[in-house]
């Protein structure tokens, strides 16, 4: 266990440290050139929409793919070279993976046996792993008596039954509908709390990761995009790309005029600040529940508006989304359904209004 | 099932009627030869009462016996190394890209398409080539038999089996085997624990594929077998051609036991493999389905 | 088809991953594939690659003068005596024969695994296993049980006679090897095409008939089209093994009725032209080779 002594000399070491990781199948890059710190104790999400490059990156991190340049530590040690079964990760694989030839007690008791564990301690473990899965009573099934969520928990006990330093999981909710999946949400989330180990999982779908994850990185192409907490990523994305992927958005285009104004494609100037050079192509970025809605002539002093025609109006029982037309863009607004208030009819001329603190300005 | 798709009316009674028909014959053929293979009455097509005179004659015949032990050890012998061969094989071909692999692979599927008649001529112009050179230049006189004969067995039982077991592999996710890699498994222990109980009925099946095949061959083995030996079917073909006698149905009545212990041994090996379900449905659903019955239909095809 | 990255045995120590680290993984795991084909590939090199190379190389010899062939001075002697009148007539025979055999198994088998097809799944299981078993019961002794039912005191003639038509000899005429090759052959007709009818669906029969189509059309317009592919690997099924029958023939048919398969082994055994024998072997492997690669085209693979 000298390892973990040295992870409490200095707190600063990262669980999975990428450097100027690239890899390449033939001509296609599949990852570009990332750099990637995540923290002891996190839980991590790498999130993209398929064929962004996030499972490879999990990949190279178990071992499964090695990287074509760049340094892959996990906790201050180079294991970029090492094979899967040499490096102190495991992975919850997509579908699971369970070993159809064997019972859920076998499967979860695979690691430690080609470990050489002592017997006996193999016994204890594999029970304090299957309880702590809440599979008690179940160690005798094989994996197709098994309903999709149990077999998602024997996939995460034969993985942490092995005391990983970083789980690794690939979009391990996936498979499941979606009452389960909101119902393992929390459960994973719990989970990590209780074993306290660095969790990495890949997904693509946003909802997932911003309930789950301490932190999130976003990937297109190849390439990380943006990593922070889900706030940050939800509130202040880096680009487009990032603002779209991450929840519903309105994105209007504009060009930086200076550091705290931009200009709307309808030539009207509007505060928003910015470190991008001047004349920099950008989006304003105004998520639909931050926009306002009045009649045009009564928007308030201070707030910024556009003036359009409301083309429709969605119903969806707890809120309202109102669309509107503008000559040049096209906005949506989502309204708490609440009684009284302003309801536009469809065809009116509306005022789709924002204060400053509720847009941010993205790289277009 | 429901309304239209069921066959009614006359058209029903004429599918079943069809049906029957086939099954009949399908089945008379071999009920006729088991019923006269006890009669006793030298010719073959007349009831002459019951007796087990026949079968002693097979019995007591030394060179029906001698037969049977070289088709039994021809076969035996041939399973065990085409199993061996054709398992890595198929694991090469499903698990790794290497160079000269798509020749290999064309290659490999070649003894399943070739003609019965066609391997037969290679084997018997290789070996008279072959044993000219060991002769020459090692000055063994080598005779063709026993090991002859295996080796042309293993020639294209290889290729049975390694379609069977591909099929097997190629079904089983490699997941299965990154997941066991990730677990701290060896390569090897990977593919003892993992890859192996995974396709173990994919290599039963190959093996019962090659055994069958190896006992019904008759044209390649005549090419292949010499003074020395030859096999049970090559011997009664031979016997065949000089006329039918009460001994040869006994004879067959027993391949065909074998041929049928052979086909319930897959079977049953089938419905033990899978797993949940109702196993004789599914034993024969996926003997029918299976790609390797495919390719059994094309070997037993054009084996003749 | 991701493969676990290899990890060449000389790196022992962990290190940062570069381009040459990758390829020299790749290249292990390129090296130990071919390492687990190389006894298969080897032998089948040696015991299948030369055999057949030998063969095509004694197709261009010439026969000398004893029965032996002179390997020297390639020609297409051989190639052209496929031409002449009597070896003509053997191939136009078997071809007819091999035609024959393959419609008949198609009008006997296609009513036959529609039957079953359309059955609930344990009649149908049931219904299957007893074609898987005569599928894979000795050929040999198949085609003898029919030496036996035809033979002049067999069943058939007797029955023949009983019935007064008369003392009919089957065995030794083209007749009995048809039957013969249609009963050995018939399952690899049934199977595929239980196979392609089982994967359609039938409420598309529902439809046709709905739409007023009648039971022939609906067969004709929609079943059949459907069920292509399993009619076409079927027929390949059973016209292939047909052309290169020699088994059946030999207990079965007469000496008026040589068969290609027959005539290939007279030409070693008994009339010593191995040249001419060679090259009617390669001309059946050729046939053989294109019939393949239809039935793959056409999907036959996935029946």
């Amino acid at each position: 266990m000298s390892d973990r002594g040295d992870h409490q000399v200095s707190e600063q070491i990262a669980a999975v440290k990428l450097t100027a990781i690239t890899k390449r199948f033939g001509s296609v890059v599949a990852v570009d050139n990332v750099d990637l710190e995540i923290a002891d104790g996190e839980f991590f999400a790498l999130l993209g929409p398929s064929g962004c490059g996030k499972t490879t990156t999990l990949r190279m991190v178990a071992g499964l793919e090695f990287p074509t340049e760049g340094s892959l530590k996990i906790f201050g040690d180079e294991a970029g070279t090492l094979p899967p079964n040499k490096r102190p990760v495991n992975t919850v694989f997509q579908d699971y993976a369970l070993f159809p030839h064997m019972t859920v007690e076998a499967n979860v008791a695979f690691g430690l046996k080609m470990q050489r564990v002592a017997k006996q301690e193999i016994a204890g473990r594999v029970q304090e792993a299957i309880s702590l899965v809440r599979l008690e009573g179940l160690e005798q099934r094989r994996s197709q008596q098994l309903s999709g969520g149990q077999r998602q928990r024997v996939a995460l006990a034969r993985a942490l039954v092995n005391r990983p330093k970083v789980l690794l999981l690939d979009e391990p909710l996936g498979a499941l509908d979606l009452k389960l999946r909101q119902e393992m949400q929390g459960e994973l989330k719990a989970l990590q709390r209780e074993v306290g180990i660095t969790f990495v999982f890949v997904t693509h779908d946003q909802e997932e990761a911003l309930t789950m994850a301490d932190r999130i990185g976003v990937m297109n192409e190849g390439e990380l995009l943006q990593v922070g907490t889900p706030a940050e990523i939800y509130e202040h994305p880096v680009n487009r790309f990032v603002a779209n992927f991450i929840g519903q958005t309105n994105l209007l285009d504009a060009s930086v005029v200076s550091n705290d104004t931009v200009c709307l494609a309808n030539g009207v100037h509007i505060p928003g600040k910015s470190d991008l050079p001047v004349g920099t192509r950008v989006a304003v970025c105004l998520r639909p529940e931050r926009a306002g809605m009045h009649p045009p002539e009564e928007v308030p002093a201070d707030q910024q508006s556009v003036v359009g025609r409301l083309e429709s109006v969605t119903y969806l029982g707890n809120a309202l989304v109102y669309t509107v037309v503008l000559g040049w863009a096209r906005l949506e607004v989502r309204r708490e359904n609440q009684p009284g208030g302003y309801r536009p009819h469809v065809g009116e001329e509306v005022a789709v209004s924002w204060t400053l603190d509720a847009i941010s300005v993205v790289r277009a | 099932m429901s309304s239209t798709v069921q066959p009614r009316g006359t058209t029903k009674i004429a599918l079943t009627a069809h049906s029957w028909l086939v099954y009949l014959f399908f089945f008379a053929p071999i009920f006729v030869l088991i019923v006269f293979s006890f009669s006793d009455d030298r010719n073959v097509g007349r009831w002459g009462g019951f007796t087990l005179e026949w079968y002693q004659d097979f019995v007591e015949h030394s060179q029906l016996q001698n037969a049977v032990w070289v088709s039994v050890r021809v076969a035996l012998l041939s399973t065990v190394i085409s199993v061996v061969l054709g398992t890595l094989a198929a694991l090469a071909l499903e698990r790794f890209k290497f160079r000269g692999r798509k020749v290999f692979d064309a290659l490999l599927y070649l003894p399943i398409i070739i003609p019965d008649v066609t391997m037969a001529v290679m084997m018997l112009l290789f070996f008279a080539e072959f044993f000219d050179i060991l002769e020459s230049v090692f000055g063994w006189d080598a005779q063709k038999g026993l090991g002859s004969i295996t080796i042309s067995h293993i020639a294209f039982n290889i290729s049975f089996v390694s379609v069977v077991v591909r099929a097997r592999l190629a079904g089983m996710s490699e997941v299965l085997e990154e997941a066991a890699l990730d677990l701290y498994a060896t390569r090897w222990k990977t593919f003892r624990y993992v890859t192996f109980p995974q396709i173990v009925p994919g290599v039963a099946g190959g093996a019962l594929l090659a055994l069958t095949l190896s006992l019904d061959d008759v044209v390649i083995t005549q090419f292949a077998a010499g003074p020395g030996a030859t096999t049970l079917p090559v011997f009664v073909f031979g016997l065949i051609r000089r006329g039918v006698t009460p001994l040869i149905n006994a004879t067959s009545v027993l391949m065909l036991a074998a041929s049928v212990i052979l086909v319930a041994l897959s079977l049953a090996f089938q419905q033990f493999s899978g797993r949940g379900g109702r196993p004789s449905l599914r034993a024969a659903r996926q003997a029918v389905s299976a790609p390797s019955t495919t390719n059994t239909q094309i070997k037993e095809g054009i084996n003749q | 088809m991701t493969m676990v990255a290899d990890r060449p045995e000389w790196l022992e120590e962990a290190a940062v991953a570069t381009p040459e680290f990758e390829k020299a993984a790749e290249r292990a795991a390129s090296r130990r594939g071919f390492l687990l084909s190389l006894p298969a590939y080897a032998y089948l090199v040696l015991f299948f690659a030369v055999p057949l190379g030998i063969v095509m190389i004694y197709s261009f010899a010439t026969r000398n003068r004893f029965g032996g062939t002179d390997l020297s001075g390639w020609n297409l002697d051989a190639y052209r005596k496929l031409g002449e009148p009597i070896v003509r007539d053997i191939l136009f025979r078997s071809l007819w024969l091999a035609i024959l055999t393959t419609l008949i198994c198609l009008v006997v088998a296609y009513p036959f695994a529609y039957f079953i097809a359309t059955r609930t799944p344990l009649v149908r299981n049931l219904m299957l296993v007893f074609v898987m078993i005569p599928f894979w019961t000795n050929f040999l002794v198949r085609n003898y049980a029919w030496r036996v039912l035809l033979g002049n005191d067999g069943l058939f003639t007797n029955i023949s006679e009983a019935l007064g038509l008369g003392e009919r000899e089957l065995l030794f005429t083209t007749s009995a090897v048809v039957i013969g090759l249609v009963y050995g052959f018939l399952p690899f007709m049934v199977l595929p095409l239980y196979a392609s009818i089982e994967r359609i669906d039938l409420s598309l029969v529902e439809a046709s008939r709905d739409l007023y189509a009648s039971g022939f059309q609906t067969f004709r317009r929609v079943l059949l089209p459907l069920s292509m592919p399993g009619v076409i690997a079927g027929s390949i099924l059973v016209f292939v093994p047909s052309l290169g029958a020699y088994v059946t023939p030999e207990i079965l048919g007469g000496a008026k009725t040589t068969l290609l398969g027959s005539y290939i082994v007279t030409q070693f055994l008994t009339a010593r032209n191995w040249p001419v024998g060679a090259s009617l072997s390669f001309v059946l492997m050729a046939v053989m080779l294109v019939a393949t690669l239809v039935y793959f085209r056409t999907g036959g693979r996935n029946l």
